[in-house]
């Protein structure tokens, strides 16, 4: 509806100040409502039964002995999920992760579930529950896997993306290339050579709350569910073709969420209670332990990563190149492909070549995790851009500044940047103090950069404003990180109101049209272009409502700070109209005020960050503590400020501990040993010092505000940061994430022993 | 489920003994409701020891202290005069979880949960503490180690009940210490520890030492040898070296999520050498 979301350059008065958020007091007091806090009369316990094997044949399962159990109302395996998928093979994947078909791909794979009156005795049921397997051999090395002579997981995949189409199946699902150039002619140049490979080991999104959920499935064909998500509009989509619903029929409710980054945008157990409800008859409720979170849900990529780059003794770096395999669990992904994107996308380069493979291995499916796949290709580049500045006796930040992608460069992925921070960031934090202050012993001082792309996509919000001139603004993305505070921000700055007469609230699906879900950092870009956009049809409105009230044209009234003024000396006696003064009348005016938008949110600004980290190493032992951090980003337009540095000190928390000490560790049995916080290790507070942000702001042109995307860049430099940090305090090159204590003492003794 | 909150120590005794299907005791709870949470154990029978008259308390005797088995941490933990006597002790109550769990957890509860990694064991160990068992048969007094026999298994017999832990008065010039390896700074379990008990003669030279290392073993490890190494000395380098040497050599560690064989060796005869330098300090040496 002729929107124009160029920038503008306008000044502001509600957005980049730090107002309490609406969903503040409930968080604060137990009230807000998360997954596993909807209840509803009559409703079952649904638990699900896992897989003891990391790859087997499923033969038999006899769930007769579960059923005759009193109290159990419904047994389910795969029969009962029936392929609708119809060709749609990531669908089709997404129902054999939901529930086995034919064989359990990894530890924790479901392969059946009950419906019971409680935990207790669906607990029992489940140990009724005969399930006939035929073990075979599994491979949860991403390395191993990609060997030829690794067990095959799925025999009907050939690699794609190779010149001639293989003889034989393989785990190595795809090949993707990118970049520009010749790196051959480009490596002959340089006077310097760095060539490292890189390991990275599997890490969790580690949300606190465990997904959630209430189905309930009625005999009309029309169904509820109450779910923890970070896109309903998703899960419905998903949850109506697998179960052969009508989407719109399927009324899909977000709860408060308590963390996601990306691992809530992927349906798991939603079809599998949508299916025992339906059996049942009655609502399900079914909640995933903290062991079923991290066996089933979740993980990002392991990955192996072989790194080149070359430079001149001047700097300038001549070709860089890597190649990079990660790891999709049991089905096909694009995950590599992803880290072949963003790898060398902090640099201006001439000759650049990527390589990704995707390999399949007996792990949980592969899921988004903030900025997914960007960190361990930065972690891999980043090392190798640290280390060939060490030999060039360059400053590792001038080197970076020298060969950084600026506004015209083609991007190592393929397009042109437009202006774009990754410069700014480096000399902010050139200039920063931290990068002055001393290091005491066994401490060392890391930095690194990153790259996000950040997306947009479709969105879709509605602003209604009371008789009483208060606003309500209904969004489609699920409030993660602050947005509704945000949103209300923007509305408020659009409408020229005041923020405490906005309440944003997250609307049902079947409330509001279609929105993509809450990911690729698209929350607040997408939501506050929707937002203004609305809040500019409703202004509309009001100008009409105005004109009607004053009985003049509605092309002489304008509206400025909240009201509607009449233009031009003629009506110099008419005084402006508050949007309340016209919200009160609009019952004779025409009806309830209102404004819409729909719109595919497109621009999203690509978004750059630099980190820098001091670490101290106990050389004895190994163990390493964060001394001080500081984060350098690009935010466009920080709409709340106090979020936005949120979403950078929560990107570098989770950074460090995947940098220091979070992994799956998987027995020779192919079972996962860790799946509790006590041994998958987060860190907890004391891990963490005070986490210091510096917020800048390169308009993004494509948004009215310049808003760019800020939730997952912050997670993509930690991983280099630390290792080069821990590098320079120790002098060893560190290569494999985490650098656990047992890792960094291997590799000190190896040091040692020369 | 039967849960049963006797008064008396017969009684309490009295119930085990004569449970027909699994029973369990319940001190703090911290790893026995875990352990039901998780499913790995469906007690018929849940005997909560923490209304029991006396266990509750600590008492300072002619001997030394008295540890009721269902004192919690925390308790343990504002007793000046268990702090000033058994600081390593104490410090190693303690390090078990968070605020919130040693507001349950118990020493006791530590010990019969018979983990390789339990924090106050080698503590206790090293300060030669001992544990009050009542059972059908009446009471004995046996050495904490003897306690733990393998991971998660004790040598109690059924209906037996620990009442109390007993730590000796202290002599002048003694200290202790424990120090545990974890890769974050708290909630989390030992990968490696080591407890250290010492007493100085007049001219500060050790006169008395015993050592005790965690997650080394499937047991609390005494590594008699390594007391041995320490007596006579003012803890000088060459003897920390040979401190570490032995208690790297007495492990018998496993390579397991926590951390490696090679790890757990190198660590614990790190861990002994700053163990033994703080003991050393708080008992006056120089
Ligand atoms: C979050 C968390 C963090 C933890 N962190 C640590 C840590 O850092 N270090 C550490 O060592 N442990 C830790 N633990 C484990 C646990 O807290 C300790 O082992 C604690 O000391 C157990 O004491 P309790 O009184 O709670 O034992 P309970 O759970 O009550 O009992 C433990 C076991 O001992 C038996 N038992 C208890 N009392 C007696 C008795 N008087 N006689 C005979 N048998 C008895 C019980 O039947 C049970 O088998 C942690 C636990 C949690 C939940």
């Amino acid at each position: 509806m002729n929107f124009d979301p160029r920038y503008s350059g306008r000044n502001f008065s509600s957005v980049g100040t730090r107002p309490i958020r609406p969903d503040g007091i409930d968080k604060v007091t137990g009230r807000a409502r998360y997954g596993a806090d909807f209840n509803m009369a009559g409703q079952l316990v649904g638990r699900i039964l896992r897989s003891p094997h990391a790859h087997a044949v499923i033969k038999k399962i006899d769930t007769s002995k579960a059923e005759k159990l009193a109290g159990v109302k419904a047994v389910i395996t795969a029969k009962d999920l029936p392929d609708l998928t119809d060709g749609d093979a990531a669908m089709y994947d997404i129902l054999d992760n939901s529930m086995a078909r034919k064989k359990a791909l990894y530890d924790g794979h479901a392969v059946a579930a009950v419906a019971a009156i409680d935990a207790r005795i669906a607990r029992q049921a489940l140990k009724l529950i005969e399930v006939d397997y035929e073990v075979l051999p599994h491979v949860t090395d991403v390395d191993e896997a990609a060997h030829h002579h690794a067990p095959l997981i799925n025999d009907q995949i050939f690699t794609e993306g190779l010149e001639e189409k293989p003889a034989k199946p393989s785990n190595v699902t795809k090949r993707t290339q990118f970049g520009h150039g010749d790196v051959h002619k480009g490596f002959a140049q340089a006077d310097f050579i760095v060539e490292r490979s890189f390991k990275t080991e599997q890490t969790h999104q580690g949300y606190i709350e465990p997904h959630a959920c209430v189905a309930s499935v009625n005999p009309d064909g029309t169904a509820d569910l109450w779910v923890c998500t970070q896109g309903h509009f998703v899960y419905r989509q998903h949850c109506a073709q697998l179960l052969g619903l009508e989407a719109s029929k399927l009324r899909v409710t977000s709860s408060e969420i308590g963390g996601g980054f990306g691992g809530k945008t992927h349906v798991w157990a939603e079809p599998v209670a949508l299916a025992l409800s339906r059996k049942a008859g009655r609502p399900v409720k079914l909640v995933m332990t903290r062991d079923e979170v991290f066996r089933a849900s979740g993980p990002t990529s392991a990955t192996s990563i072989d790194v080149k780059i070359g430079a001149k003794k001047d700097g300038t770096i001549t070709a860089a190149e890597a190649t990079l395999r990660y790891s999709c669990g049991p089905y096909p992904g694009s995950w590599a492909e992803i880290g072949a994107m963003t790898a060398f996308a902090c640099y201006k380069l001439e000759n650049v070549k990527t390589v990704g493979y995707e390999v399949l291995v007996n792990r949980p499916k592969t899921a988004a995790y903030r900025a997914p796949s960007a960190p361990m290709a930065a972690f891999a580049v980043e090392s190798a851009v640290d280390e060939l500045a060490h030999e060039l006796g360059m400053n590792a930040v001038d080197f970076r500044i020298k060969n950084a992608a600026q506004e015209g460069t083609r991007a190592s992925y393929g397009p042109v940047y437009g202006p774009i921070g990754i410069g700014p960031t480096l000399e902010a934090a050139k200039n920063h103090p931290h990068m002055k202050a001393p290091l005491k012993m066994n401490q060392g001082r890391g930095m690194a950069c990153g790259f996000w792309f950040n997306f947009g996509g479709q969105t879709c919000t509605d602003l209604n404003i009371g008789m009483d001139g208060s606003v309500s603004l209904a969004v489609g993305t699920v409030d993660v990180g602050g947005s509704r505070a945000s949103l209300s921000l923007v509305a408020a700055e659009e409408l020229g109101i005041d923020y405490s007469q906005v309440k944003a609230i997250v609307a049902d699906t079947s409330s509001l049209g279609y929105n993509d879900m809450t990911d690729g950092s698209r929350g607040t870009f997408s939501s506050s272009m929707a937002t203004i956009s609305a809040a500019r049809n409703a202004i509309k409105v009001l100008r009409d409502r105005a004109a009607q009230m004053w009985d003049i044209p509605v092309d002489d009234v304008t509206w400025e700070k909240g009201h509607a003024i009449a233009k031009g000396e003629k009506y110099g006696n008419l005084s402006p109209l508050s949007l309340k003064d016209i919200a009160a009348k609009s019952g004779t005016t025409g009806g309830p005020i209102a404004g819409h938008s729909e719109l595919v949110a497109d621009g999203a600004g690509v978004s750059f960050a630099t980190h820098i980290c001091d670490i101290e190493v106990d050389p004895e032992t190994g163990a390493t503590r964060v001394i001080r951090y500081t984060v350098v980003q690009d935010a466009g337009k920080a709409v709340h400020p106090t979020y936005v540095e949120g979403q950078y000190q929560g990107g570098a928390a989770q950074g460090i501990g995947w940098a220091l000490n979070e992994e799956y560790i998987y027995g020779k049995d192919g079972r996962l040993q860790n799946p509790g916080f006590l041994d998958y290790r987060i860190p907890v507070c004391s891990d963490l010092p005070m986490i210091d942000t510096q917020i800048l702001e390169i308009p993004n042109p494509n948004h009215p505000y310049g808003v760019r995307g800020v939730g997952e860049t912050s997670i993509v430099p930690p991983l280099a940061a630390i290792a080069n940090a821990v590098s320079n305090a120790v002098g060893v090159r560190m290569t494999h994430i985490p650098m656990s204590p047992p890792r960094i003492l291997a590799a000190l003794d190896a040091e040692r022993e020369g | 489920m039967r849960y049963i909150r006797p008064l008396s120590i017969e009684d309490a005794v009295g119930e085990l003994a004569k449970a027909v299907g699994p029973a369990a005791i319940l001190a703090g709870g911290s790893d026995l409701l875990v352990r039901m949470k998780g499913g790995f154990i469906e007690p018929e029978l849940i005997v909560d020891i923490k209304a029991i008259s006396g266990l509750a308390d600590i008492t300072e005797t002619a001997d030394g202290f008295r540890i009721g088995a269902a004192v919690p941490c925390a308790v343990l933990g504002e007793n000046k005069a268990v702090r000033k006597a058994w600081p390593g002790v104490v410090e190693a109550a303690n390090l078990i979880g968070s605020k919130q769990v040693q507001g349950r957890c118990t020493i006791t509860g530590n010990l019969c949960n018979a983990s390789p990694a339990a924090d106050s064991v080698p503590a206790l160990v090293a300060a030669a503490a001992k544990a009050v068992v009542a059972g059908p048969s009446g009471k004995r007094t046996i050495a904490v180690e003897s306690v733990p026999t393998g991971p998660g298994r004790t040598s109690l017999a059924k209906g037996e009940i620990i009442e109390a832990i007993l730590l000796d008065k202290r002599p002048e010039h003694a200290g202790d210490a424990y120090l545990r390896f974890i890769p974050r700074t708290e909630m989390d379990i030992a990968v490696v520890s080591a407890g250290v008990n010492l007493t100085l003669d007049d001219k500060g030279a050790i006169k008395t030492a015993r050592v005790a290392l965690g997650a080394a073993a499937p047991t609390v490890l005494l590594v008699e040898e390594a007391g041995q190494v320490l007596v006579g000395s003012k803890l000088d380098e060459g003897t920390l070296e040979r401190l570490a040497k032995i208690c790297s050599g007495a492990c018998r560690p496993i390579d397991d999520k926590r951390g490696t064989i090679e790890f757990r060796r190198k660590v614990a005869g790190v861990l002994a050498q700053r163990a033994a330098a703080i003991a050393y300090k708080r008992a006056g040496g120089k």
